[in-house]
C-alpha cells in the first residue's frame, strides 16, 4: 500500500513539473507575442486591447486547462483500471456468490497485489509467489498508464498553448477572459465552504441512516444503557454526561466570562486592559490537549485527593471519582471563558453611550447603570454568547477524552464519571474498526446528534447576534 | 413642546442630608464596589489559572530535560559485536551491545548470579538503548574492540526517576553509635550502642497510622455497602467488615504503642542500612537493636563507628513504587561509586516516539506537525483569500452569496471532531487516501480553520478605505486590477495575522486527527505527507495515556515546546499588526 503511495506521489511530482514547465513556457511566449504586437510592428502601444502578461496568462490558461483535466481522469480512472486489470489476472479462487464478502475478499486480495508489486519492483522476494502475474500485470498497466498521462498531458497541453498562441491579435480582449477565469477560480473557492458543509452533511446523514438500518434508532436516542462491547447501544447516558459537564463548565465560564467583560469595557483603564487582554487571549491560544493534560493529571487528582481527605477526616462519603466530570467540567469552564468575554465585550461595547449617558444622568451609578441599562440592552447578544459557549462546550473533545469517563453512568452528581458524546466518538473510532459494524455507525449517528445540536445552536446565536447588531446600528 | 410641567413623585422636600438617606447612598455606594470586585476578581481568576497551569507544567517538564547516567569502562569483545569477524559497519551495527553495557555493570556486583536478580539488575535498571554510545564509538574506530572503552550507559526510566527523587523520598543519614552486625550475609542483627534507629521506629508507626486511617475509610466503605447488598451477599460482607475492623484496631495498636519494636512491612517506610561495604534492609526495628535481611553482602562483620555506616530510609513504602529495596541498594551503589552522573537530555529533541520513556523523543511529532502545516497552509491560504476576495470584492448581494456567508460563520463553529468524521468518511473511505498520512490530516485541518481565514481576511480587505479602491478605478484599472494591485497588499499584514493565528489554531488541534488515524505508535520520523505520522499535539495526547510515571515528564516537556512554537507564532502574528497595522 505504501509503495503505491510513494510512487504515486513520484509520478505526481513528474507531472506537476511538466505542468509547471508547460505554463513558465506558455506564458513567456504568450507574453513575447503579445509585446511583439506593438514591438517596432507600427502599432501604438495604446492600440492594443490587453497588456501582454494578460496575453501570457491566457496562453499559460489554455496550455494548463487540458493537463488538468487530464490528471483529473487519471487520478479518477487510473488506479480502478489498474485494479481490475491486476485482479483478472490473479489466479482465480472459488468465487464467494455473496457480494459484500466478496468485497471484502477482492479487497484482500488486491492489497496483496500491491504488496506483491512493490515487493517486485525492490526486487525482494514475494510473500505469494502465485500473485507474480498479477503484481506485474499490475506494474506494467500503472507504468503504462502514467506515460499515457504524461503523453495526454503533453500533447494536449501543447496543443492548447498553440492554440491560446496563435489567438493572440491586437483585439483580442485577453484581460477579460483571464478576468473571468479569476473570477471563476474565486467563485469555486469561495463554494469550498459550502462544499465542506454539504461534505459533512453527507458523511455524517449517510452513515447515520445505514446505522439506523441496522439498529432501532429510537432506542438508540432513549436507551439508559451504554455498552459497545455488547451492542447495547442507548445514548441516553452519554447525552445526560455531556449536558452535565456542559453545566458544570457554563456555570464557571458564564459568570466569570460576564464579568470579566463588564470590568474590562466598562471600568478598566486603558492600562489594565493592554495586561488583561492578552491574558484572555492567552486563555484562548491554549490547545485543547494541554488543558485535557492539565485536567487528567493535575486538576482530577486534587479533587479525588481532597474528596478523599475530607472522606477521611470529617467521615463524609463523598467518594471523588478520578476522573470525576467536576475536574472535567471546570478546566473546560475556564477554556471558554475567553469565548463568552470577547463575545460579550463585543456586545456590551455595542450599547450606545447615549443609553449610559442618559442613567447617569438621572443619577444612577455605574453598576447600576449596567445592570438596568446595559446588560438588559445587551441582553440578546449576551445569550447569544452563551449560546456559542455551551455550543463549544458540547463539541469540546480533548478534555473530556482526556479527563472524563468511559462507561456511561447515569447520574447527576458532579464527583461521579460520567462519559460524553465526542468521548464516545472517539473511541469507538479509533484502533481497530470495521467500516460496517454497528459500533462504527454508532459514532457517525453520534456526530449526527452533535453536529445538529450544535448548528442549531450557531444558527439561532448567530441570528440572534446579526438581529441585536442591526438594531443600534 | 407642551407645556406639561414637571411634577415631582414625591411630594413635599426630599433631604438628601438627613441619615436615612446618607445611609442608601452608603449602601449604593458599596454595592458599586462590590460589582466591581467581582470583575476584578473574574480577571484575577483567568490570570491564576493561567499561572497554575503554566507552572504546572513548568515543574513537571522539568526532569524531562535531564537524564542520568553511568560512565564506565567497557570492553566490547569480538564475539559480542563482531560476528564472523568482521568490522563493518552493517555487522557492528547488528552487535550484541547491551551485553557488553551487561558485563560491564556485572563486574560491580559479582553476587549478583541468579535468573530473576539479574533481570532485576539489567533489563529493570539499564536502558535498552543503554549500548548506543559504545556502539557509536565503536563504529567510528573499530580498532577499539577488545580494548577497554570508556562509554556511558543510559540508565532505564526507573532508575532515573529514583535518582531524581521522584521514585521515593529518600533520607540518609550518618549512624551515631558504635553499631556491631551479627553476619555477612543473609539474615543479620545490629546493635547500637545509642538509640540510633529511634526517629526511624518513629517514623514507622506514623506511617502505621496513616494506614490505619485509609483501612479505618475502607471500612467505612464497606459498612455504607452493607445497607445496600443482597441478602445472599450480606453474610460474605459483614465477615468482610469484621476482617477489616480487626484490621484497623491492630494496626491503630502498632501505630500509638511506645517502646518495644516494629516489624517493617508493605504499608511501611524501608529502612537500608549501609554498613562495611555491604546493604541489610531492616526487617525489624527497635530503638537501639534492629534485624534484617542483606541485600548486597558485607565485606566483613566487624563494629563499624559513628559516622562509618549510615540509615538510608525510602519513605514510599516499596509496594507503593517500581523499583524494589534491593534495585534501590545497587542503585546506591553504583552512585557511592561514583558512576552516575547527571547530564541534559537532548534526545527529546532528536529522536522518534519510543515505548522506552528515556528513549522516546518529539522528532516525530514536530516532523508530522511540520509536514500537516505544509499542507494545511499550502491548501487554506490561497483558497481562504480569494474566498475572501471574492465575498468582499465581487460577490453581488443575493441569496446564494448571503447562504455563503451564514455558512461560513456556521462552519466556524462547528466541533472540530465533526471535521475528522468529514475525513474518515469522505478521505479516507470514500477517496481512500492514505490513512493517518499529514496529507488527509493537513487537508481535515486546512478545512477547520478555513472559515477563521476567510472571516479574518475579509476584515482585512474591509478595513482597506474605499478611497484607494476608487482611485485605481479612476485611473482606469479595471476592477480586478483594483483588487489585485491595491487593495491585496494593502490589506495583506491583516490577512497574514489571521491566517498565522489559524495555524496556530491548527497546530495545537488534536481531534479531528485522532479521527483520521494519526494516532499510531510510529517509531520513523516521517519524510513525506503520504507516510504514516503523528502530530505533536497527538503525541502529547498519547504519551499522558501511558503509565510510565516518566512519560508524565515527557509529556509535559512536549506541551511546553508545544506553547512555545504557539507562542512564537502569536507573538510573529502581533508583531505583524503592530509593525503593519496602517489607521485610515
Amino acid at each position: 500500500m505504501a509503495h503505491w503511495q510513494q510512487s504515486g506521489a513520484i509520478m505526481l511530482s513528474i507531472y506537476l513539473i511538466l505542468m509547471l514547465a508547460g505554463i513558465i513556457a506558455a506564458f513567456v511566449l504568450g507574453r513575447r507575442r503579445g509585446a511583439a504586437l506593438y514591438d517596432g510592428a507600427g502599432i501604438a502601444r495604446a492600440d492594443v486591447h490587453s497588456l501582454p502578461i494578460y496575453h501570457g496568462l491566457m496562453t499559460a490558461t489554455f496550455a494548463v486547462a487540458p493537463m488538468i483535466l487530464a490528471l483529473a481522469l487519471w487520478t479518477s480512472f487510473a488506479p480502478g483500471l489498474s485494479k481490475s486489470a491486476a485482479i483478472s489476472a490473479a489466479p482465480v479462487k472459488e468465487i464467494t456468490v455473496e457480494p459484500a464478502r466478496r468485497q471484502l475478499e477482492e479487497q484482500a486480495l488486491y492489497r496483496d497485489i500491491q504488496l506483491s508489486a512493490s515487493l517486485l519492483n525492490q526486487g525482494r522476494p514475494l510473500t505469494r509467489p502465485d500473485l507474480q502475474p498479477a503484481a506485474e500485470t499490475y506494474n506494467t498497466s500503472k507504468s503504462r498508464l502514467f506515460w499515457a498521462l504524461l503523453l495526454a498531458g503533453g500533447v494536449f497541453g501543447a496543443a492548447g498553448g498553440v492554440f491560446g498562441l496563435r489567438r493572440i491579435s491586437v483585439n483580442l480582449r485577453s484581460r477579460n477572459a483571464f478576468e473571468n477565469v479569476v473570477l471563476g477560480v474565486l467563485i469555486a473557492c469561495s463554494t469550498v465552504a459550502v462544499l465542506t458543509t454539504i461534505g459533512i452533511l453527507f458523511s455524517v446523514l449517510y452513515e447515520t441512516l445505514q446505522f439506523a438500518a441496522r439498529y432501532p434508532f429510537w432506542s438508540f436516542l432513549t436507551g439508559t444503557v451504554w455498552s459497545p462491547s455488547s451492542l447495547t447501544l442507548g445514548a441516553l447516558p452519554l447525552f445526560a454526561g455531556t449536558i452535565l459537564i456542559t453545566l458544570i463548565a457554563i456555570s464557571i465560564a458564564g459568570p466569570v466570562g460576564l464579568f470579566a467583560a463588564i470590568y474590562m469595557s466598562e471600568y478598566a483603564s486603558q492600562r489594565f486592559r493592554d495586561v488583561a487582554k492578552p491574558i484572555l487571549e492567552v486563555l484562548a491560544g491554549i490547545p485543547t490537549v494541554v488543558f485535557g493534560f492539565f485536567a487528567a493529571l493535575t486538576v482530577a487528582p486534587l479533587f479525588k485527593g481532597f474528596g478523599d481527605w475530607l472522606d477521611l477526616t470529617l467521615g463524609t462519603n463523598l467518594g471523588v471519582a478520578s476522573e470525576s466530570a467536576l475536574a472535567a467540567g471546570l478546566v473546560m469552564g475556564v477554556m471558554i471563558i475567553p469565548f463568552v468575554s470577547s463575545l460579550s465585550d463585543d456586545v456590551i461595547n455595542a450599547v450606545p453611550q447615549s443609553l449610559r449617558d442618559g442613567s447617569y444622568g438621572m443619577g444612577a451609578t455605574k453598576s447600576e447603570t449596567i445592570k438596568k441599562v446595559v446588560l438588559p440592552a445587551a441582553l440578546p447578544g449576551i445569550v447569544s454568547a452563551m449560546m456559542l459557549a455551551v455550543s463549544r462546550a458540547v463539541g469540546e473533545t480533548m478534555i473530556v477524552v482526556m479527563a472524563a469517563g468511559l462507561a456511561g453512568n447515569l447520574t447527576w452528581n458532579p464527583l461521579q464519571a460520567v462519559t460524553t458524546i465526542t468521548v464516545q466518538i472517539k473511541t469507538l473510532l479509533v484502533g481497530d474498526q470495521e467500516f460496517d459494524s454497528p459500533k462504527t455507525l454508532a459514532a457517525f449517528a453520534l456526530g449526527f446528534v452533535l453536529f445538529f445540536f450544535t448548528l442549531a445552536l450557531n444558527m439561532v446565536a448567530l441570528r440572534i447576534v446579526r438581529k441585536y447588531r442591526e438594531q443600534y446600528d | 413642546m407642551t407645556d406639561a410641567t414637571f411634577q415631582p413623585a414625591v411630594s413635599g422636600k426630599v433631604d438628601f442630608t438627613s441619615p436615612k438617606a446618607q445611609a442608601h447612598l452608603r449602601k449604593r455606594y458599596a454595592v458599586e464596589k462590590r460589582f466591581k470586585a467581582y470583575g476584578l476578581t473574574a480577571i484575577g481568576f483567568a490570570a491564576l489559572f493561567i499561572l497554575f497551569l503554566v507552572s504546572d507544567i513548568v515543574i513537571k517538564a522539568v526532569p524531562a530535560f535531564t537524564e542520568h547516567r553511568l560512565t564506565l569502562t567497557l570492553t566490547p569483545t569480538a564475539e559480542r559485536v563482531a560476528a564472523g569477524g568482521k568490522t563493518d559497519r552493517d555487522t557492528l551495527m547488528q552487535g550484541d551491545w547491551i551485553a557488553v553495557v551487561r558485563d560491564g555493570v556485572g563486574q560491580f556486583f559479582p553476587q549478583v548470579t541468579n535468573r530473576t536478580q539479574r533481570s532485576k539488575l539489567y533489563n529493570e535498571l539499564i536502558s535498552i538503548g543503554a549500548g548506543e554510545d559504545i556502539r557509536d564509538t565503536v563504529i567510528a574506530d573499530p580498532s577499539l574492540i577488545g580494548k577497554p572503552v570508556r562509554a556511558n550507559v543510559l540508565l532505564s526510566d526507573d532508575a532515573d526517576l529514583y535518582f531524581k527523587g521522584r521514585m521515593t523520598g529518600r533520607n540518609e543519614r550518618n549512624g551515631g553509635g558504635l553499631v556491631g552486625v551479627s553476619g555477612t550475609s543473609d539474615t543479620v542483627s545490629i546493635t547500637s550502642g545509642i538509640n540510633d534507629f529511634a526517629a526511624e521506629l518513629a517514623r514507622v508507626r506514623s506511617d502505621l497510622q496513616v494506614a490505619a486511617r485509609l483501612a479505618q475509610l475502607e471500612a467505612t466503605r464497606l459498612r455504607t455497602a452493607l445497607e445496600t447488598v443482597v441478602p445472599d451477599r450480606r453474610a460474605a460482607l459483614e465477615e468482610q467488615v469484621n476482617r477489616q475492623i480487626g484490621i484497623v484496631a491492630d494496626l491503630e495498636k502498632r501505630g500509638r504503642s511506645v517502646g518495644g519494636s516494629e516489624t517493617l512491612g508493605d504499608n511501611t517506610a524501608s529502612v537500608l542500612v549501609k554498613i562495611n561495604g555491604g546493604v541489610i534492609k531492616l526487617t525489624e526495628i527497635g530503638n537501639e537493636k534492629a534485624s534484617g535481611t542483606v541485600l548486597i553482602p558485607l565485606k566483613t562483620a566487624t563494629e563499624a563507628k559513628a559516622g562509618e555506616w549510615q540509615i538510608l530510609t525510602l519513605t514510599t513504602p516499596e509496594a507503593s513504587r517500581k523499583l524494589s529495596d534491593q534495585q534501590a541498594a545497587w542503585l546506591d551503589r553504583m552512585k557511592d561509586e561514583g558512576l552516575v552522573s547527571k547530564t541534559v537530555a537532548t534526545r527529546i529533541f532528536t529522536s522518534g516516539d519510543s515505548r522506552e520513556p528515556e528513549l522516546a523523543g518529539i522528532l516525530g511529532g514536530l516532523a508530522g506537525s511540520a509536514l500537516t502545516m505544509l499542507v494545511t497552509l499550502s491548501l487554506c491560504l490561497p483558497i481562504g483569500v480569494f474566498a475572501a476576495i471574492y465575498l468582499e470584492e465581487f460577490a453581488p448581494k443575493n441569496r446564494l452569496t448571503d447562504l455563503i456567508e451564514v455558512n461560513i460563520n456556521n462552519l466556524a463553529a462547528v466541533p472540530s471532531i465533526v471535521f475528522g468524521l468529514l475525513g474518515l468518511a469522505i478521505f479516507l473511505n470514500t477517496f481512500d487516501m492514505p490513512r493517518s498520512s499529514p496529507l488527509v490530516g493537513g487537508l481535515v485541518l486546512a478545512l477547520l480553520v478555513l472559515p477563521t481565514i476567510i472571516i479574518s481576511a475579509r476584515a482585512a480587505l474591509r478595513a482597506v478605505p474605499p478611497s484607494i479602491r476608487e482611485a485605481a478605478l479612476g485611473l482606469g484599472a479595471s476592477h480586478q486590477q483594483a483588487v489585485f494591485h491595491h487593495v491585496l497588499p494593502l490589506a495583506m499584514p491583516g490577512i497574514l495575522t489571521g491566517t498565522i493565528i489559524g495555524m496556530a489554531h491548527a497546530l495545537g488541534e488534536t481531534a479531528p486527527l485522532l479521527m483520521i488515524g494519526m494516532v499510531a505508535f510510529i517509531l520513523e520520523v516521517p519524510s513525506s505527507v503520504t507516510q504514516s505520522a503523528t502530530a505533536l499535539p497527538v503525541q502529547i495526547f498519547l504519551w499522558s495515556d501511558l503509565p510510565e510515571q516518566a512519560f508524565q515528564a515527557k509529556t509535559a516537556a512536549a506541551i511546553l515546546i508545544l506553547l512555545v512554537f504557539l507562542f512564537i507564532m502569536n507573538g510573529a502574528a502581533i508583531l505583524l499588526r503592530k509593525r503593519f497595522e496602517r489607521r485610515w
